[in-house]
């Protein structure tokens, strides 16, 4: 049922469900941005509709509303184990389609990869509804039409935000009550028909060609530019990666915890095992395992589509302006090489 | 709701210095095992890491830890009576069924005998398993060598070949695990063998192209790999490589599909 609502009414709606859920969307942090001057957009807890940075992308990703950066597991009082405690209230996340596709990757690995389900992902996917932002125009980075991830119909609601009103779908029957003798409208939300930015992902066609692309000359560009800061991998919204750590309260030896961080395959130190052996000790070598992950080995194991969802903001942030759209174009026309050659 | 990430605590029955570096604790647990699967091993405020089971029976499980990192130094100040924690068991072990009544040959590397350690005993009690037994073990030096007792006990009925890399010991070759390949005799086996090997992933590496040129195909040889983990359940991705997961489709693999896997 399509509605139409306007901010003021749309805030009481906010109150109304602020009893039973958090809402969290994308929020503009002025100021708070990387270089002097610039903003930073990230998820956040809202209470009302002008909260929600709607115009612009968000630097981050919304899987950090279900895995935070940093998240504590387990609590330790000398050598008892207490688990930590997620929120009460149920997930009323605002995303754009990328962000929805991207919810599928991160429920892939944490609840289904090798027959486990991780129960700090679980008790929060669980509590998770989701209001679609449409996103009909996007940015200059973005290629969700070559990663199929542009469209979704996976929403309770959808929202289009316009000058101090909003037009909404609600196909979730428990938000039907918040509408109630609110105008309603036909609406149907638009989707992007565009990207500026084009992907020609390469089909491998075995493993003796995969070998001579991991071989390529095409990685050791990266050994120059890449200065392996992780910058990529903790704004894309298909990564899942973490290290657990454990550590001691200053305050207390016998108390601390178990606390998992976000990982990055790109910083050195990512495979290094005790006792000294290491692997993939160059930015190039690292490279070539993020993009053959994202573009090859992840299809290769699940069978269906490539991990990414084409948000760009792997490429928003790099500090080296290193684009996943051309590295992987290059892997194309390195394939072809390597096929032609081998046709030869 | 289920948390895999939480361990059980489990007594330590029993610490055994093999070398300087390498003890072998016993512990109490009553978790399902299988010959070349991991357990993860914690110690709250520590920290935790993967170790494979060098052996296991009704009851009890032994693993023997090389002390080389923040988790496992913690590990070498307990003693028999105090407490571990741990989950598991993890990946895919080695596929004894398919060893049955074939020649086995086995060849570690240093620490890699740990691995092991539970099928050449398996071998070792049921002499009828499997048709023979060739071990070759290689270690850096005299003081790295573990497990003495056992390879004395499996002397008497495999055929051994015990090396260190480069120094002279008495009743010991000396030289590398990949000069002692071409001793064996693949072809007086038939078609009837399997080859098992692990170390360190340069030792595997040599001696796995050693046993190809020796004539082995490469569907009879298994490897065993060793890869940093966080989770050990295939969530927390330090493990991947390729589209396999060492903790989910491993540790254990077939040559067929290791030789391809690059880091």
């Amino acid at each position: 049922m399509g509605y139409v609502i306007s901010f003021e009414e749309a805030n009481k709606i906010f109150a109304d469900l602020q009893d039973e859920y958090e809402i969290w969307a994308p929020k503009r942090f002025v100021g708070m941005g990387r270089y002097s001057d610039t903003d930073l957009i990230k998820y956040d807890k809202v209470s009302t509709v002008e909260e929600i940075e709607y115009m612009d992308k968000s630097d981050f990703p919304a899987k950090e509303v279900l895995t935070p950066i940093s998240e504590s597991m387990f609590y330790f009082t000398e050598d008892e184990f207490i688990e930590s405690k997620a929120t009460n209230k149920k997930l009323l996340i605002f995303m754009r389609p990328c962000d929805i596709h991207a919810q599928h990757h991160q429920e892939r690995i944490y609840l289904q990869n090798g027959g486990y389900a991780d129960m700090y992902y679980k008790r929060m996917n669980e509590k998770v509804k989701i209001v679609m932002m449409e996103c009909t125009v996007g940015w200059d980075t973005c290629y969700c039409i070559s990663m199929g991830a542009n469209k979704t119909e996976d929403y309770s609601m959808a929202v289009r935000f316009e000058d101090g009103q909003l037009r909404m779908d609600v196909k979730d029957e428990v938000f039907a009550p918040y509408f109630e003798e609110k105008e309603e409208i036909s609406f149907q939300p638009e989707y992007v028909e565009k990207n500026q930015l084009t992907l020609d992902i390469p089909e491998i066609p075995n493993k003796e060609v995969l070998t001579k692309l991991k071989n390529h000359p095409m990685w050791q560009e990266y050994n120059k530019r890449c200065i392996s800061c992780g910058a990529c991998t903790i704004a894309c919204s298909t990564c899942t990666c973490f290290t657990t750590t454990d550590i001691i309260y200053n305050e207390n030896s016998n108390v601390g915890e178990r606390k998992r961080t976000s990982a990055s395959c790109q910083i050195k130190g990512f495979s290094d095992m005790a006792g000294g052996m290491s692997f993939r000790n160059t930015a190039g070598d690292r490279m070539r395992y993020k993009v053959l992950h994202k573009f090859h080995d992840y299809k290769e194991r699940f069978k269906d589509y490539h991990m990414c969802v084409g948000c760009g903001r792997c490429i928003d942030r790099c500090p080296e302006f290193i684009s996943i759209v051309a590295a992987v174009n290059k892997m194309s026309k390195a394939v072809d090489e390597i096929v032609a050659e081998e046709n030869k | 709701m289920n948390n895999i990430m939480k361990p059980t605590a489990c007594k330590i029955l029993e610490v055994i210095k093999e070398s300087i570096h390498e003890y072998t604790f016993k512990v109490a647990v009553d978790m399902k095992i299988e010959h070349g699967q991991f357990l993860q091993l914690s110690i709250p405020k520590i920290g935790e890491a993967p170790i494979s089971v060098s052996n296991f029976g009704d009851g009890w499980m032994d693993f023997t830890i090389r002390s080389v990192g923040k988790v496992t130094d913690e590990i070498f100040r307990k003693e028999a009576g105090d407490t571990l924690f741990l989950r598991g068991a993890y990946g895919k072990g080695w596929p004894v069924e398919q060893f049955k009544d074939k020649h086995m040959v086995i060849i570690t590397g240093g620490t890699g005998l740990a691995p092991v350690k539970s099928i050449l005993n398996l071998f070792y009690d049921q002499p009828d398993y499997v048709k023979s037994v060739t071990l070759i073990a290689g270690f850096k030096n005299e003081d790295s060598i573990i497990f003495k007792g056992d390879l004395d006990r499996w002397k008497e009925k495999f055929t051994t070949y015990y090396t260190l890399d480069k120094d002279q010991k008495e009743g010991w070759n000396t030289g590398f695990v990949t000069e002692f390949v071409s001793k064996v005799d693949f072809e007086k086996f038939g078609d009837d063998y399997e080859v098992v090997l692990v170390g360190p992933p340069p030792m595997m590496k040599f001696t796995g192209l050693e046993a190809v040129k020796c004539g082995v195909p490469d569907e009879k040889i298994w490897v065993s790999f060793e890869r940093k983990m966080s989770c050990a359940v295939g969530k927390c991705g330090h493990c991947r490589i390729d589209e396999v997961y060492v903790c989910l489709d491993g540790p254990v693999f077939n040559y067929t599909q290791a030789k391809y896997l690059v880091d």
